[in-house]
């Protein structure tokens, strides 16, 4: 089975706990990189990455710009800039226009990190309340890398994962545990 | 996947093709954002490919102009982290006053917003009379509106908002008119103000300054270019000259990172060393 470069996720919603699960499922010696992008208000997201690092005890920390991308690590984006992933696997942030009333955009990392991964990338879709993210899932698929949902049975806000799946049709429709157990047992990429 | 990486071959053509026509070099700007950039332009003019653009771009001067709209990103506010401007005052401005005059080179100035906002700054501290500002961009619609400093009263409520928690001693609105929905800038603000076309990417410096202000410009450069810029600045800073940057901008990942001390690290204003 080929290995993991790197996982994207995205939520709006409801994704604070959804994520806290997700994570809180990986062990403590992760090898593979995460990104995340959460719609928040401004004032809310800046303390995000501290919430993160403490509730899950492991290192959590806002994405800067030009930094490289390090295995294990869990990046947030930042309030007001959207993050991208360039081809060399470093991370860019831009004020560029919001996508979906939204900045930082799922859309925008996860179209960057398919183009940056390839077939070495995982997406991860969860509650939300508005489109964001469905296209640039659908993007990671064309790419060749596995794209997750969480069942919208299941979400707290279904919005997202259905404009998501109404979109391409993702590798796996799991709940919350599912994901954490499938993103639990992926393998990093051999170099 | 091959349309894909069409697009990526042709993206880089076109880059290519407005250097060596147009001399506007974007070879090392962020790769990622550029391509959004690009794709959205490519939509906006109705082409059908990225190669169809570069054509009408090549051969009409009008088009480029057009494009360059799409090319660069004009997002400013004044007193944009107010954070920001509170630390200039307290920190910057106090060794400010000990030179007998000063120049502030604004680079990447975009509309102007962040040219008024340090205009005031200075007004306030009884220091505009002794001060010359270079404002420069590469975008010459953005450096006209800059010029014009008309701006709409929308965005006042937000700006008066961040002029007070900046530190602002007085009635915001005693800096503008309102005529017709707009706010129109006190034109003596700009009395020290010179407009100028510069590149980051392409120019050289062109005077000895003070302190030099650069703002949410360089996250859309890649690392080469952000050094180059830095060079720049470093160059045309005088001994113990200070650079302030945007607030998710960092010297930190750059060559340039051990020849400046971090003077305010979470505003972003540094020192040369």
């Amino acid at each position: 089975m080929k290995g993991t470069d790197a996982i994207v996720v995205g939520a709006s919603a409801g994704g604070v706990s959804a994520l806290l699960t997700v994570f809180a499922a990986l062990p403590a010696d992760y090898a593979i990189a995460l990104l995340c992008v959460l719609h928040l208000p401004d004032d809310r997201h800046s303390q995000l990455a501290e919430v993160f690092s403490r509730r899950l005890q492991r290192p959590v920390q806002e994405a800067r710009d030009k930094e490289s991308v390090v295995p294990g690590m869990i990046y947030v984006a930042g309030p007001g800039y959207h993050l991208s992933v360039e081809r060399d696997r470093s991370l860019s942030l831009s004020q560029e226009d919001r996508v979906h009333f939204s900045r930082p955009s799922i859309d925008i990392l996860f179209e960057s990190a398919a183009d940056a991964y390839g077939d070495g990338l995982v997406g991860v879709l969860l509650t939300g309340a508005n489109e964001d993210g469905a296209r640039g899932l659908a993007r990671i698929k064309e790419h060749g890398g596995t794209t997750l949902i969480q069942d919208p049975h299941e979400a707290q806000v279904a919005v997202m994962p259905e404009a998501a799946l109404a979109l391409h049709r993702p590798d796996h429709i799991l709940p919350l545990n599912g994901i954490g157990q499938l993103l639990a047992k992926l393998e990093p990429r051999a170099c | 996947m091959s349309i894909e990486r069409n697009t990526d071959i042709e993206i880089r053509l076109l880059i290519e093709a407005i250097y060596l026509k147009y001399s506007y070099d974007f070879r090392d700007y962020s790769g990622a954002s550029i391509k959004r950039r690009v794709l959205h332009a490519v939509r906006q003019f109705e082409c059908a490919t990225v190669s169809a653009l570069q054509e009408r771009v090549l051969h009409d001067p009008s088009v480029f102009m057009q494009l360059l709209q799409y090319l660069t990103i004009p997002v400013s506010e004044m007193f944009r982290d107010p954070g920001h401007f509170l630390a200039l005052r307290e920190e910057v401005v106090p060794h400010l006053k000990t030179w007998p005059s000063i120049k502030i080179w604004i680079a990447g100035c975009s509309t102007g917003e962040e040219v008024y906002s340090m205009a005031i700054l200075l007004r306030e501290e009884g220091l505009l009379e002794r001060t010359i500002i270079y404002a420069t961009d590469i975008n010459p619609s953005s450096l006209e509106k800059a010029k014009q400093g008309i701006y709409s009263m929308q965005n006042m409520r937000e700006y008066t908002e961040n002029y007070q928690k900046a530190g602002g001693r007085r009635a915001f609105s005693d800096y503008y008119t309102a005529a017709y929905g707009n706010a129109i800038i006190d034109s003596s603000l700009r009395e020290n103000v010179t407009f100028a076309d510069h590149s980051l990417a392409t120019d050289s410096v062109f005077s000895e300054t003070q302190l030099i202000s650069c703002r949410n410009v360089l996250i859309y450069f890649n690392k080469t270019l952000q050094d180059r810029a830095f060079g720049l600045f470093h160059d045309s800073l005088c001994h113990r000259g200070f650079l302030v940057l945007g607030s998710k901008e960092t010297l930190d990942f750059s060559a340039y990172a051990n020849r400046f001390d971090a003077l305010v690290k979470p505003e972003r204003i540094y020192r040369k060393s």
